[in-house]
């Protein structure tokens, strides 16, 4: 996989077929990106376990913390890290120790690890670096259009009027990542040490 | 499946709209109401806390004003936009995003005339200073740096010359010195260049122009690249660091690559309040939908009035980019090859008084402050547009005594060139 640009379908795919998802890292205080992530996530129908063994007692938004991915004690489909790039292999290697294995890695904006990355590709995980969750729901179902980011997808079909707790189509027209290549090159530059 | 990049066209015309969920309605219906309601108390507290996707009052967004504001961001290739209510708002909501008081802005001196009053006076009074650099000579930008630098503002074809800027050299500037680089692309329009493929960070329009291409309606619009690293180095506070009034959120963190899109609507649009009215954006939108083909009949018009101009007697000078032989023709042919736009200013053997003259003449051509509309139209920027600055400025801006500038519109060019011909031997 290519990790500075991903295709929308492979993002897609990834949302659409997962349903629970184990956060790790998952905060308790409202204005970290985690606690926006988990509560927009758990709204739109995903089976959501917060991870982070300094709340173990206390529970996110109605969902009991755990203290770490071995202690889930039952099958999860993502894990979603939202950890610093240089916390993010143990968190790796701990999830392929899960049995069965999840199906994906998924690390936060910002996150990246390139070797991690690879070990869990080497294992038949699907990865993605450096996105968020949320934002990739919201601009592929358009629901992010309200704050006038560009979606990159067109679609003329009539969605249905979104309720709370609904999941969303994601499956509009993709407009490709050609229309935000520069965003994108730019945090290729970045990644890479000159 | 690879995802298919779409024209141009196609999205002008579907970026950022859909039927309306409620009613079914394909055009982009006006959504003419301050407010909207909320479906409970969290809901509520999720949409000012910033962690739902919504809307809550028309200053801080609205869904007409959302379609096109994905809709410039789709053409610009950007990563999200802000509608404001006209281009200065657009560029006073920039900078305040980026200056502190003392902070300063190195600024081409080739601008619209109300954008050089703008950083000259209103902007001084806020303690940002602007820093003058000439795009003919690209060293002068390099040599403007200095460690109160905080971004640098060039116009892709400026306004009234219809010079066209070496944005690329530019963007090598603003790189080295680690600014964003700013671009107003309101006289090129993304149909003729876009600055986000040049390396510009930042993309802002008077939308009051060819894009909304109509002359009924004021509008601005801010577009982010994604491009900028702005947590680096620590020069970008409102960006890197907690934000008081969200109680501890850092926008990039939160926001990623449409950072700065979201800081220009959530603290700059809220608090400074320049908001565009729906009823413009749904103009707006409309006109949007024909901007290519408006573009190609604009820019082929301005090209046969160029060349007209510049075969007749009475006329001294055409500086338009798009005549082989003009000194940015090169640029032009570069950066805008679908056409070099079509505002260019040329002056009269006569001077100042025939350029006078032939302004009271035209029949066709309308005598007025504004450029990018359908309709044809002529001013003479040193007694209006560019009247506050003094001579030296003036010329420097490509707006001397004896110029006058013409906005070519979409009517048929041979009665454009009849109106230019009787008014000239009057
Ligand atoms: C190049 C340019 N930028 C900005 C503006 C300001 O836009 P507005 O009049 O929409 O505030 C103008 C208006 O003439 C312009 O020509």
């Amino acid at each position: 996989m290519n990790h500075d640009s991903y295709p929308d379908d492979y993002i897609r795919a990834i949302l659409n077929g997962v349903k629970s998802i184990a956060m790790v890292g998952a905060s308790p205080v409202n204005v970290r990106p985690s606690y926006f992530a988990f509560k927009y996530l758990a709204q739109r129908g995903y089976d959501m376990i917060p991870i982070n063994p300094g709340h173990v007692g206390k529970s996110l938004l109605g969902k009991p913390f755990v203290a770490s991915l071995a202690d889930i004690g039952r099958p999860i489909d993502m894990v979603d890290i939202f950890r610093n790039s240089s916390h993010i292999m143990p968190v790796v290697e701990e999830a392929l120790k899960l049995a069965p294995l999840p199906k994906v890695i998924w690390m936060q904006l910002g996150a990246r690890d390139d070797a991690a990355a690879e070990r869990a590709e080497a294992a038949g995980l699907k990865v993605v670096m450096n996105r968020c969750p949320k934002i990739e729901y919201g601009r592929l179902s358009s629901e992010i259009s309200w704050m006038g980011v560009n979606s990159r997808t067109l679609s003329s079909k009539r969605a249905p009027v979104p309720t709370q707790g609904m999941r969303l189509s994601l499956n509009r027209t993709s407009v490709g990542g050609g229309e935000t290549a520069a965003s994108d090159r730019a945090a290729k530059n970045r990644n890479e040490p000159s | 499946m690879t995802d298919r990049v779409p024209g141009f066209s196609t999205l002008a015309v579907h970026a950022g709209a859909q039927p309306d969920p409620t009613t079914g309605a394909r055009a982009t219906p006006i959504y003419q109401t301050t407010s909207f309601v909320f479906n409970d108390a969290d809901h509520a507290a999720s949409l000012f806390g910033l962690q739902a996707f919504g809307n809550i009052y028309t200053r801080i967004g609205n869904p007409t004003n959302a379609v096109l504001e994905e809709r410039v961001a789709a053409l610009e290739g950007g990563t999200a936009a802000l509608a404001v209510a006209s281009g200065h708002a657009a560029q006073v909501v920039v900078l305040q995003q980026l200056l502190r008081p003392g902070d300063e802005f190195i600024a081409a001196r080739k601008l619209y005339g109300g954008s050089i009053n703008q950083f000259t006076h209103a902007f001084k009074s806020f303690g940002w200073n602007v820093v003058w650099a000439d795009t003919d000579d690209i060293s002068s930008f390099e040599r403007a740096v200095t460690p109160h630098t905080k971004a640098i503002f060039i116009e892709s074809i400026a306004n009234p010359s219809g010079s066209v800027t070496d944005i690329e050299a530019i963007s090598a500037v603003a790189r080295k010195a680690e600014v964003p680089l700013i671009v107003d692309n309101t006289l090129a329009t993304p149909y003729l260049i876009r600055p986000i493929d040049h390396g510009a960070d930042i993309v802002v329009h008077s939308l009051t122009k060819f894009l909304a291409g109509h002359g009924n309606s004021l509008g601005g619009i801010i577009v982010d690249a994604g491009t900028f690293d702005w947590s680096k180095n620590n020069k970008y506070p409102v960006l890197s660091e907690p934000r008081p009034e969200y109680h501890g959120i850092r926008i990039q963190e939160t926001f990623g690559n449409f950072a700065f899109a979201i800081a220009c609507r959530v603290l700059g649009l809220r608090d400074l309040g320049p908001a565009l009215s729906p009823f413009n954006a749904f103009m707006i939108l409309t006109g949007i939908e024909t901007l290519p083909l408006r573009m190609q009949k604009h820019c082929e018009n301005a090209k046969a009035i160029a060349e007209f101009l510049s075969g007749h007697p009475a006329v001294a000078t055409v500086n338009y980019a798009g005549l082989s032989g003009d000194k940015y023709n090169n640029l032009a042919r570069k950066y805008a090859p679908k056409g070099a736009g079509a505002v260019f200013t040329f002056s009269l053997k006569g001077g100042y008084d025939a350029g006078v003259h032939l302004v009271s003449n035209l029949k066709l051509f309308s005598h007025l402050a504004n450029v990018g509309d359908t309709r044809s139209l002529v001013i003479h920027p040193a007694s209006t547009t560019h009247s506050q600055l003094d001579d030296a400025q003036k010329t420097k801006a490509g707006a001397a005594p004896d110029v006058v500038r013409l906005s070519i519109g979409i009517e048929d060019k041979e009665d454009l060139i009849a109106d230019l011909e009787q008014a000239l031997t009057a």
